[in-house]
């Protein structure tokens, strides 16, 4: 009997909060993206629905930009991610551990500091666009910052090290022997990498686009830091409404648009590449 | 150190043979990704050394993003903001209660997810999955949608609060991890020699656990001193250092910050790397 309580015994703090402070709130939310009102007088529900037409007409743009930048950004951070797992985990020998260390080095810098040092360093008259506008390698008005290529790169700096991760640990349990099997059979190397390793590694791949186009296209940080006024996401918006204007419903309705939105996408990508691969992926 | 050497040694030695009559060529592949992997570390590690150099910067005005000289000076003026340490030992107290909630908690429901097979097992899993998975954005949208919906005053501890939440899963995984590995004969032989469930647990179990505990509370701390986005949309009139800093952007952020950034992130590498080492001794 005792063998019995004894798990729900343990779970039950723990997961009373998750109930309590992340399923709960969510029908909270719910509720108030349908009521209508202002901070002043209050908010009242009326099962306005209307709010969530208004909010998707409103910030079409803001949506259709984010998905562009968490798209654009994961595609670098695959670019610059897989060369960079796959010689820590074939190459680095035993300076493994070290070199995983180095990847993730940034994280013990604040997210909020990472960002704004990166506002430093690409300044107008900053210690990097300066000396090439004094020696006339740049025009005076070059910049970079309040540009889409600020924002992308941000995001993509932030969110780099939870691509090299998971690609890390799927090219780590390739077998040497199924390479060397390859070669023995003639394979060139370009062909027992195409057609066996890519392959192997690539659900490290899908586990690394989910960690990292989730947070990137739902991020506001690097396009209220890096970014002007053309570079406004659907975050910023949503942290606007919320934080700003106090026009909750306003907010709450976009939230759940986001939400939506990326779970239909999350379960098309899951559909695309086989439920199996994507829950092995999501399993780690 | 020899651990670590062994698993990779058999792999080129058997690759030796095979890459032999093309060695120039994959010499060269090797360089250039060599080369690549130390671009990308040095675009890493290029905000870091900005952070670290500019605390040392003898700015004049308000923006600090041009190198006037070198001085210690900001290091003796570390104070000159009250509210800046104010936000700086809200960062600290709140990572440290959360960590101590997010510790017990998680643990608890590590072992519980590692050693039972119980009835609600799958949905607990998918709640832990959704916590680890889903925006900051939306929890903090629908943590604060909750707290107005309730008149709840949005401060301290809600960020406290908040900051359980989302770490609270981090450590039952680490937990779990460890629990799963455990070799349950160990238990038995000590209930067979006549010890309690109390005793068991306490002097067998909880020792074989505790790394997989110390890395979740590691964890844990190092997630709640970095927050801002969950942060923002909890805090109320509480400022932490991360909410600071995003406030004086605009205005210009002083050295001090970078002063505190470094020393943040010099105790981060210091834990990690002794993490790292023991890690290795104890393997």
């Amino acid at each position: 009997m005792r063998q019995k309580i004894a798990p729900y015994l343990l779970i039950l703090p723990g997961g009373l909060w998750l109930l309590c402070f992340l399923v709960v709130p969510l029908v909270f939310m719910a509720s108030v993206s349908t009521q209508e009102g202002d901070v002043v007088n209050g908010f009242v529900q009326t099962f306005h629905l209307a709010n969530f037409g208004n909010a998707l007409g409103e910030y079409k743009t803001q949506f259709l930009r984010s998905a562009g930048y968490g798209l654009a950004g994961t595609a670098l951070t695959i670019l610059l991610a897989y060369p960079v797992a796959y010689w820590i985990a074939f190459k680095a020998g035993a300076r493994k551990s070290t070199y995983l260390l180095l990847v993730l080095l940034p994280f013990f810098v604040s997210f909020v500091l990472r960002t704004v040092s990166w506002k430093f360093l690409l300044a107008d008259d900053g210690i990097l666009l300066q000396p090439l506008k004094d020696v006339g390698l740049l025009p005076a008005d070059f910049h970079v910052l309040q540009t889409t290529v600020a924002v992308i790169g941000g995001l993509t700096y932030n969110y780099l090290p939870f691509m090299v991760l998971p690609i890390y640990v799927a090219l780590e349990r390739v077998d040497p022997r199924v390479v060397e099997a390859a070669q023995d059979l003639y394979a060139t190397r370009r062909d027992s990498f195409l057609r066996i390793v890519l392959p192997l590694s690539l659900p490290g791949v899908f586990a690394g686009v989910l960690m990292t186009f989730v947070p990137m296209t739902a991020d506001y940080v690097n396009a209220s830091i890096l970014g002007g006024p053309a570079n406004t996401m659907i975050g910023n918006i949503i942290q606007t409404e919320y934080l700003v204007n106090n026009d909750y419903p306003a907010g709450a309705a976009l939230s759940f648009i986001l939400m939506a939105a990326m779970l239909i996408g999350i379960f098309a990508y899951a559909k695309a590449l086989g439920t199996e691969n994507v829950l092995e992926a999501a399993a780690r | 150190m020899s651990g670590s050497l062994s698993p990779a040694l058999p792999a080129e030695a058997r690759q030796a043979p095979v890459g032999a009559p093309r060695r120039p060529r994959a010499r060269w592949g090797d360089r250039l990704l060599y080369g690549y992997t130390w671009l990308v570390l040095l675009w890493l590690f290029a905000p870091i050394a900005v952070m670290i150099a500019f605390g040392f910067n003898d700015t004049k005005s308000k923006s600090n993003v041009s190198w006037q000289g070198f001085t210690f000076k900001w290091w003796g003026r570390l104070g000159d903001y009250p509210d800046l340490t104010t936000a700086v030992t809200n960062s600290i107290s709140i990572a440290l209660l959360a960590t101590l909630v997010t510790t017990v908690l998680g643990t608890l429901m590590g072992i519980a997810l590692g050693r039972y097979r119980f009835r609600g097992q799958g949905p607990t899993n998918l709640v832990m999955f959704a916590a680890i998975s889903s925006p900051e954005l939306v929890m903090g949208a629908s943590l604060l949608s909750l707290f107005i919906s309730l008149g709840v005053q949005t401060g301290y501890t809600t960020i406290v609060l908040a900051h359980v939440l989302f770490s609270v899963s981090f450590v039952a995984v680490t937990v779990r991890a460890r629990v799963v590995g455990l070799d349950a004969s160990v238990e038995e032989a000590a209930r067979d020699l006549g010890a309690s469930t109390w005793i068991t647990f306490w002097r067998v179990t909880f020792p074989m656990i505790l790394p997989g505990v110390v890395s979740g509370a590691l964890l844990a701390f190092a997630l709640s001193i970095d927050d801002f986005v969950i942060t923002q949309f909890t805090s109320g009139a509480t400022i932490t250092f991360p909410l600071w800093i995003y406030g004086a952007v605009r205005i210009g952020v002083p050295p001090q910050v970078n002063i505190l950034g470094t020393l943040i992130f010099a105790v981060g590498v210091v834990i990690a790397v002794i993490n790292t080492v023991t890690s290795r001794r104890r393997t």
